[in-house]
């Protein structure tokens, strides 16, 4: 979740920093043909770039007018389908499959909100207060480096870990007890994806917070000091409002992305724990629609959660600059 | 905790107490552990012979003689290594081209005022707050015959919104003065770019390309839609097969090969694998991390 979040944070606080640079003169001042003519190479270098925005954004974003059709690939492509209007969002609405997806992704997001979110926090905290310089960045080193690994991978190696043939029940066999498979136990998989979630992105989320924990100024430490305020309470009234502002952005924008708690993770688990327990979102847009070939009814899954999902993040967004502009900026 | 770090306190730092900082230690050694011992009990099987596999019967903790024959298994057969020539490939085009569409366009972007700037750019930040949703990027993607393509694995992913504004953002940050005298001296646009721009920004570039480069080699999703021929699987879906999901490898046969040795045992070739998919993040990994923190992210951050 971290790339996610990270990300919006930098478009929404990347615009306060805009400044006039180069020939920039005001829109209007100048007539169009002189700024073709000043501007044209600025426009083939954006051309690829566009190109390709255009060929897999927009035109699939425009494309998603086949949830309103009886879609058929090979009779009347989009085109030539009929139009049926809302029938496949009727239809959504009332498959328990759908409902189920919709249940276990809230949950997972939950979930994870109490038992992932604050381990990033944590984790900056240990590791800000690690004094040697080499030794935290060794370990920085070393937490981050799970980020890079892709989910394929994660996954096999927590099987070699937590599967029935794994190190865990292997050592618990050597010592006579029964091993566990936790890979296939569905009553656990929410325990097991959270466990994968944090052993990735934990250390990589840590990221925000030690950047945050930077810029509080260290005389604020020493006067307490002074004052007599211990350790404990330097952490309680110091450390802890000054990330205040970063957790709320992040609270935030992980709320308005509720809809997204990742696909490969859980298309790959899949067969293991069944679809009972790891169908979310995404996953109901892929089987519903290109499994069963039902193009249209898969689209209009994938449309309600864009969507839904662009309103969450709007509202979250609106709700993060409010209280960011106040906290965020007023320091610096 | 040694004695060395106290020492780096404030003056008016306290030491923790001692059961706090035994605490606080065996914590970080403990998730230092959690990281790295699943590593090299992977990479450690794969190299261990089949005699030290079989009577651990699962993975190896403890090192008992070394052998690369799981290795020279896998590269004698065509699926794996095949695999690891198309992953390279994607990566490498994938990444080039990416990484260039990208810093030209984040440098398109990086002026406010010029021709059409606001809407492009506004078509590059509603890819932040809405996914098109995958049937019809699919559609998308197999009308223009990319099918089977190892072009699908590179194109629908080769602009990452999010890396082109990092890169925007530290365009914005070069001292427009300096861009100036070089217009006025007569340089070009791409000249520019070329010779000042990049020059100025070669930690951000990197790790945005290790960003790039990083997406690539783990791609599953694109390959499991797109990519139905087998001979075309890259790495991730040759691991999803053999390793996640067990399929026996074709010709990873159990049996005596040619040197008349007991061929590896199945654990071992199934970590030789996870070890090939891992590697290439290990070997550039400790290149662009300390650009990390630094670099990108606090860049990013601040505006």
């Amino acid at each position: 979740m971290s790339a996610g979040t990270d990300t919006r944070s930098v478009t929404r606080q990347v615009r306060p920093g805009e400044s006039p640079a180069g020939p920039a003169a005001g829109p209007g001042k100048t007539p169009f043909s002189a700024r073709l003519r000043r501007d044209w190479p600025l426009l083939v270098m954006a051309a690829p770039m566009l190109l390709l925005v255009t060929a897999f954004w927009w035109i699939p974003a425009l494309g998603n007018v086949i949830a309103f059709q009886d879609y058929n690939p090979f009779t009347g492509g989009i085109l030539g389908s009929p139009i049926i209007g809302f029938t496949n969002f009727a239809e959504l609405f009332g498959d328990p499959q759908f409902l189920r997806a919709v249940v276990n992704t809230l949950g997972i997001t939950a979930f994870q909100l109490v038992f992932y979110f604050p381990v990033p926090i944590a984790l900056a905290l240990l590791l800000n207060s690690v004094v040697s310089g080499k030794l935290r960045a060794f370990i920085q080193g070393v937490v981050y480096l799970p980020h890079f690994f892709s989910w394929v991978l994660v996954v096999a190696i927590f099987q070699q870990m937590f599967g029935g043939a794994g190190l865990i029940a292997q050592i618990l066999r050597d010592h006579g007890y029964s091993g566990i498979d936790w890979m296939t136990n569905s009553d656990t998989f929410i325990l097991l994806v959270t466990a994968e979630t944090v052993w990735k992105d934990a250390g990589w989320g840590t990221i925000v917070f030690l950047a945050a924990l930077s810029t509080i100024d260290q005389n604020l430490y020493e006067a307490a000091a002074v004052d007599g305020a211990r350790r404990w309470r330097r952490m309680w009234h110091i450390t802890l409002p000054g990330l205040r502002p970063v957790i709320v952005l992040l609270l935030i924008l992980r709320l308005g992305d509720a809809l997204n708690v990742g696909f490969e993770q859980f298309m790959l688990q899949r067969s293991a724990v069944g679809s009972k327990v790891s169908e979310v979102f995404d996953t109901f847009v892929y089987w519903s629609g290109l499994r069963t070939g039902d193009f249209g009814y898969g689209a209009a899954a994938g449309l309600f959660k864009g969507l839904v999902g662009l309103v969450l993040i709007l509202v979250a967004n609106k709700v993060a600059h409010a209280l960011g502009e106040r906290g965020v900026y007023s320091r610096s | 905790m040694s004695r060395k770090k106290v020492s780096g306190l404030a003056p008016w730092e306290e030491p923790g107490s001692v059961a706090g900082r035994i605490g606080k230690g065996g914590v970080l050694a403990l998730i230092v552990l959690a990281v790295l011992l699943p590593l090299y009990t992977i990479v450690l099987t794969s190299l261990s012979p089949a005699e030290t596999v079989n009577r651990v019967g699962g993975l190896v903790l403890v090192p008992d003689g070394i052998t690369f024959d799981a290795y020279r298994q896998i590269f004698s057969d065509s699926v794996v290594s095949r695999a690891v020539l198309v992953s390279t490939g994607v990566t490498l085009v994938g990444t080039a081209i990416s990484l260039g569409v990208s810093v030209l366009g984040a440098y398109a972007l990086s002026r406010p005022g010029t021709l059409f700037h606001r809407p492009m750019l506004f078509c590059v930040l509603l890819m932040f707050v809405f996914f098109p949703g995958l049937i019809p990027t699919y559609l998308m993607v197999t009308s223009l015959g990319l099918k089977d393509s190892y072009w699908s694995l590179i194109l629908p992913s080769a602009v990452s919104a999010f890396n082109v504004v990092v890169l925007r953002a530290f365009f914005m940050n070069i001292p427009h003065e300096l861009l100036d005298s070089a217009r006025i001296d007569g340089a070009g646009e791409f000249r520019i770019l070329w010779r000042i721009v990049l020059p100025l920004s070669k930690a951000v570039t990197a790790v945005i390309g290790l960003f790039y480069a990083v997406g690539y080699w783990n791609a599953w999703f694109n390959a499991m839609l797109y990519i139905d021929d087998t001979r075309k699987w890259p790495l991730a879906l040759v691991l999803r097969s053999y390793v996640v999901d067990s399929n026996p490898l074709p010709t990873a046969t159990v049996g005596v090969n040619g040197f008349g040795h007991v061929a590896p045992p199945t654990l071992a070739i199934k970590m030789a694998i996870v070890s090939i998919a891992v590697l290439p993040a290990l070997l550039i990994y400790p290149f662009v991390q300390r650009h990390f923190t630094k670099g990108v992210i606090i860049g990013a951050i601040k505006g």
